[in-house]
């Protein structure tokens, strides 16, 4: 097979993209024939109720899970085709995860958090300036436990972007934020998103943030069903909820 | 069923491999316990019905020549209930499966009565006509191993004649339990039996008419028997008499006696150490596992059950798997103790088994797990239980790391973050890190504890074949003969050297400690029967004084320069002070020697010889054979490579088999610790896993990072454990120490690898498991959750 000929603008593009997950003698179709492109630098809001399918898309692109139809490109790296290995690494070089409950290691420092991702990849930025990007510099040597909720939300934005991933792929990061503290880590998002020019992609069911997107994607049912592009993006300052 | 019994089942089929290491671990600390305890219980029981059964003596003697009406003195001593008198002699045997030949100790049967002491238990046949002169019954181990059957003959050298004798039957004694011939160390049923003979044939083989030269005596319930012992040495002091002993010195009891005690020291240090270990471990395991379940606990709270169910419903779960390792302990261990039991019966000859089931002992073996179990859970449930709900199913709070030594050190560059993680968590957690390593350093420890054992026997062989008594046979004389004998030893075909030797029955005393030995005579600078000092160098022996084995020493509360009181068995019977001139190495038996010349003064009886040690020419064998044989004054010939090979089987039969069994329940205990500690830390750190494996980095790096926690652990734990270990082979050895013989402590460095190395397997197997885990995780479903 031969790879789609991406445009000089994309980095992702998906066809037919199918997820079934069998319990037992049940079938639920979490994702249903998605067809999805992303260009370089586009920051993407995906909305959708639960189990729209949103996350399961989410966590197959980002090479935490594996498609049961359809293709997944990156690039010129066909992820539906890579192996365990193949996924590893493609997440390695590739692509920076945010979790709505941070995931940080406890027992290591917001500067150590961020070396671990580091010491793995090929041309990272270092802790320092991976923290400075999230105004962090001041809170660089205390522990997870010793930060509060934004702070961490921001160390685990500094521990994604550091290594200059090509896709920055955020589940629900102000989940667990009120909104005070949820704007600050979106202003971290924009501000990454436009630096290290890493396409963004952000799900939640906040549906205030997605007029800070370019482009905002509404799932339901497992399949995409409808998609907008803002006229004009809204800085996260100027939002609320 | 109740929901939360559903609940209770499939978290045990959940958790199964865990659940079933720590039953293991349980199961392997009861069954040693009971195994132990069961085979000693079940010999002691018995011996002592065996003895009850057959009437065995508690008072022996034998002497030259006693006219048959001494009887009824012996019978009048208060204290004495019935008294039996035999003629009880040793003799070579000429057998034809055999080059070399036997030694039988000749034994007379009253006339037409039973033996009203030492029945014997007939196995085959029947007993000889009491006219017969030429039958005999033959012990039942001697008839096996020479397929001797009623009708079969041996020839037999009878005072001085070669005679056919006829076995009419088999037949098993109290008396030859243990059935030691001459000079051996270990018995030999090939080389030793005994033939149970008409009175009447023997009185006229050995011309005592009238008369005996073997008493066996039996007291009234609850008679000490120092004094009878006492009275009957004077009473036969005009006959020869050797000295009358209790059971405490009778060959077979006290052998007995000594194989019993070390199954009981046995049982009474390793498996309480089992025991313990493996309830600390179930404790440690337990209440890490239940510390797992706390947001479980948290949410049967909010759900509106109590602490006192919550606790109860943990409690359970504790207790199903304490109760299966309970039952499988129990089982494995009597059947075990059976097992062992019956080995030792077969080697000790016992007519019957009674097996001893006590149960006290399964009651404390099962009341400890259970306790031990219980601790365990009740530490972890009770630090959620009583938590209000909502903070129960919050995770608990984030524990505070610190750096390593508060930052002092910057190993930044040094040191990948990675393992930064690990040395945080084993920092950071020193209850549990520590133990973690005490866990894992007490496998080490049972498994040093026991496999040590191996070694020292090979040392006490090593020490007592090859260095000290290096003869390749050793001939016993019927009576001290002058030294032409010796000459005529040397003399003898394939004889590449001989030392001669001389023995004497002697008390031995120190203040009010007393012992009954044999005497050893021997050349000052014996080549082939070698004293050994200390540092196992040959030494010496000076011209005067006497030389004592370290143990005996001991006993006696003695120091070199000290002087201890020989009292002479035979002969004059005086009482002669001697200084202790050396202390030796002696591994087997109490002894005491001297140097030939100085003793054959001390006796006052000339220059005489008892027997003779050889060295021969291995070409020469048979030769040597026929012409002892040939030889009307050699009691007995005993060789030192049949010695050897029995001192080995036996061994090989009774302490090795044990320590073996107890080898696998340590290997065992090992395994179901390291490989729950491996289980739980991943539990502990599924999460932190999964965040790694989102950030990119691969199985191996990951399940890198607890393997090497593990590792760490592992290592750490290995010194402290052989340390451990070797603290419970010094509380053995204590145990393993009779006045027969001493097993010197000897913990060699394969011991220690091996420990290490049965270890390290386990945790090399539980790293498998590990990666496996980890190759399973489900990183999304952990990552969705939270904390």
């Amino acid at each position: 097979m031969t790879a789609p000929r991406p445009s000089a603008q994309t980095v992702f593009r998906v066809t037919g993209l199918g997820k079934v997950y069998r319990t037992g003698d049940v079938e639920v179709h979490a994702l249903r024939g998605v067809d999805f492109t992303a260009s370089r630098g586009e920051f993407i809001v995906i909305l959708g109720p639960s189990g729209s399918g949103k996350s399961t898309f989410l966590n197959i692109i980002g090479g935490l899970d594996r498609a049961s139809a359809g293709e997944a490109w990156f690039e010129d790296h066909e992820l539906t085709r890579l192996d365990e290995a193949g996924l590893t690494r493609y997440r390695r070089d590739h692509v920076g995860f945010i979790f709505q409950f941070y995931n940080l290691v406890p027992s290591l420092t917001a500067r150590e958090n961020v070396q671990l991702v580091t010491e793995i990849s090929r041309q990272p930025m270092t802790p320092q300036e991976a923290l400075a990007l999230v105004d962090l510099e001041d809170r660089m040597d205390h522990f997870p436990a010793q930060l509060s909720g934004g702070e961490q939300q921001r160390v685990a934005i500094a521990r994604a972007i550091a290594k200059r991933p090509d896709m920055l792929l955020c589940d629900e990061p102000t989940g667990a934020l009120d909104s005070k503290t949820g704007i600050r880590v979106l202003e971290a998002l924009t501000r990454v998103n436009a630096e290290i020019g890493a396409t963004t992609l952000v799900i939640t069911h906040n549906a205030a943030i997605q007029e800070i997107a370019d482009r905002v994607v509404r799932f339901a049912n497992g399949a995409i069903a409808s998609e907008h592009r803002n006229a004009r993006r809204k800085p996260a300052s100027a939002i609320s909820w | 069923m109740r929901a939360l019994h559903i609940k209770l089942r499939r978290d045990i089929i959940r958790l199964w491999p865990q659940a079933l290491a720590i039953a293991m671990v349980m199961a392997a600390g009861v069954a040693t316990l009971i195994l132990g305890a069961g085979a000693h219980d079940s010999l002691a029981t018995t011996r002592a019905r065996y003895y009850e059964t057959n009437r065995f003596a508690d008072v022996f003697t034998t002497a030259t020549r006693v006219p048959e009406a001494v009887a009824t003195e012996i019978a009048a001593i208060g204290g004495v209930a019935s008294v039996d008198t035999r003629i009880q002699k040793i003799a070579l045997a000429d057998i034809a499966d055999m080059a070399e030949p036997a030694s039988v100790t000749l034994v007379s049967l009253p006339g037409y009565r039973e033996p009203t002491l030492n029945r014997l238990v007939m196995r085959s046949g029947q007993a000889p006509d009491p006219e017969a002169d030429d039958e005999a019954i033959a012990s039942e181990g001697f008839a096996r191993a020479h397929q001797l059957t009623a009708g079969s003959t041996i020839r037999v050298l009878i005072n001085g004649r070669l005679r056919a004798v006829r076995i009419t039957g088999t037949a098993l004694s109290p008396e030859y339990i243990y059935a030691l011939g001459p000079g051996d160390l270990m018995p030999d049923d090939r080389r030793f039996g005994v033939l149970w003979m008409p009175q009447r044939a023997l009185a006229a083989a050995y011309d005592l008419d009238g008369a005996f030269n073997s008493v066996a005596v039996k007291l009234t319930q609850g008679m000490p028997p120092a004094g009878v012992i006492d009275r009957i040495d004077t009473l036969l002091a005009d006959y020869g008499g050797l000295g009358a002993y209790s059971r405490k010195d009778q060959i077979s009891h006290a052998f007995l006696d000594a194989e019993l005690q070390q199954l009981k020291s046995m049982s009474r240090i390793l498996p309480p150490i089992f025991l313990l270990v493996a309830a600390f471990l179930v404790n440690m395991t337990l209440s890490r596992l239940v510390a797992l379940e706390r947001e479980q606990i948290g949410l049967l709270k909010a759900m509106g059950y109590g602490p006192w169910a919550v606790a109860r419903h943990y409690l359970e779960f504790v207790l199903l798997i304490a109760a299966a390792g309970i039952i499988i302990g129990f089982v494995a261990g009597a059947w075990l103790g059976t097992g062992i039991t019956t080995l030792y019966a077969k080697f000790f000859s016992f007519p019957f088994l009674v097996f001893s089931r006590n149960p006290a002992v399964y009651a404390i073996a099962g009341g400890v797990t259970v306790v031990a179990a219980l601790a365990g859970a009740i530490r972890a449930v009770a630090a959620v239980a009583w938590l209000p709900p909502a903070a129960a199913m919050a995770p608990p709070a984030p524990p505070r790391y610190r750096k390593i030594l508060r930052g002092h050190i910057d190993l930044t560059g040094l040191v990948r973050q990675s393992s930064v993680i690990s040395m945080r968590h084993l920092s950071h957690f020193p209850l549990r890190t520590a133990s973690g390593i005490l866990g894992m350093a007490l496998a080490v420890a049972v498994l040093v504890g026991s496999l040590w054992s191996f070694g020292s026997i090979d040392h006490m062989i090593d020490v007592t074949f090859h260095r000290s008594d290096r003869q390749d046979a050793t001939i016993t004389f019927t009576a001290a003969k002058s030294e032409a004998a010796w000459y005529a030893a040397s003399r003898l075909p394939g004889v590449l050297r001989s030392e001669p030797f001389r023995v004497a029955g002697v008390k031995i005393r120190h203040g009010h400690v007393e012992r009954r030995l044999s005497l050893n005579g021997r050349l000052a600078d014996a080549e082939l029967s070698r004293v050994l000092d200390g540092d196992l160098r040959p030494v010496s022996l000076p011209e005067t004084g006497i030389v004592l084995s370290q143990q005996l020493a001991e006993i006696l509360g003695v120091n070199r320069g000290d002087d201890v009181e020989i009292e002479l068995l035979e002969g004059d019977r005086r009482v002669i002070t001697q200084p202790v001139s050396a202390i030796i190495t002696g591994y087997i038996g109490l002894s005491a020697i001297m140097e030939l010349d100085a003793m054959n003064r001390m006796l006052g009886e000339g220059d005489r010889v008892s027997g003779v040690h050889l060295a021969v020419d291995s070409a020469a064998w048979n030769q040597l054979f026929a012409a002892v044989k040939a030889t009307p004054t050699a009691s007995f010939i005993t060789l030192q490579h049949v010695a050897l090979k029995r001192f080995r089987e036996t061994l090989a039969e009774n302490i090795l088999i044990m320590v073996t069994v107890y080898v696998v329940l340590a290997g065992i205990i090992a395994f179901g610790v390291v490989y729950n500690l491996a289980r739980i830390s991943l539990s502990e750190q599924a999460r932190e896993m999964a965040s790694l494996r989102v950030l990119g980095f691969t199985r191996g790096e990951v399940s890198g990072l607890l393997i090497g926690e593990l590792l760490a652990i592992v290592l750490i734990a290995q010194p402290l454990g052989w340390l451990i270990g070797y603290g419970f082979a010094a509380a053995m050895v204590e145990g393993f120490t009779t006045e027969l013989y001493r097993v010197p402590l000897v913990v060699n460095r394969d011991v220690y690898a091996k420990a290490s190395l049965l270890v390290l397997a386990a945790a090399a197997f539980s790293a498998m498991v590990v990666r496996r885990r980890v190759d399973r995780l489900d990183m999304v479903q952990v990552l969705k959750t939270r904390e």
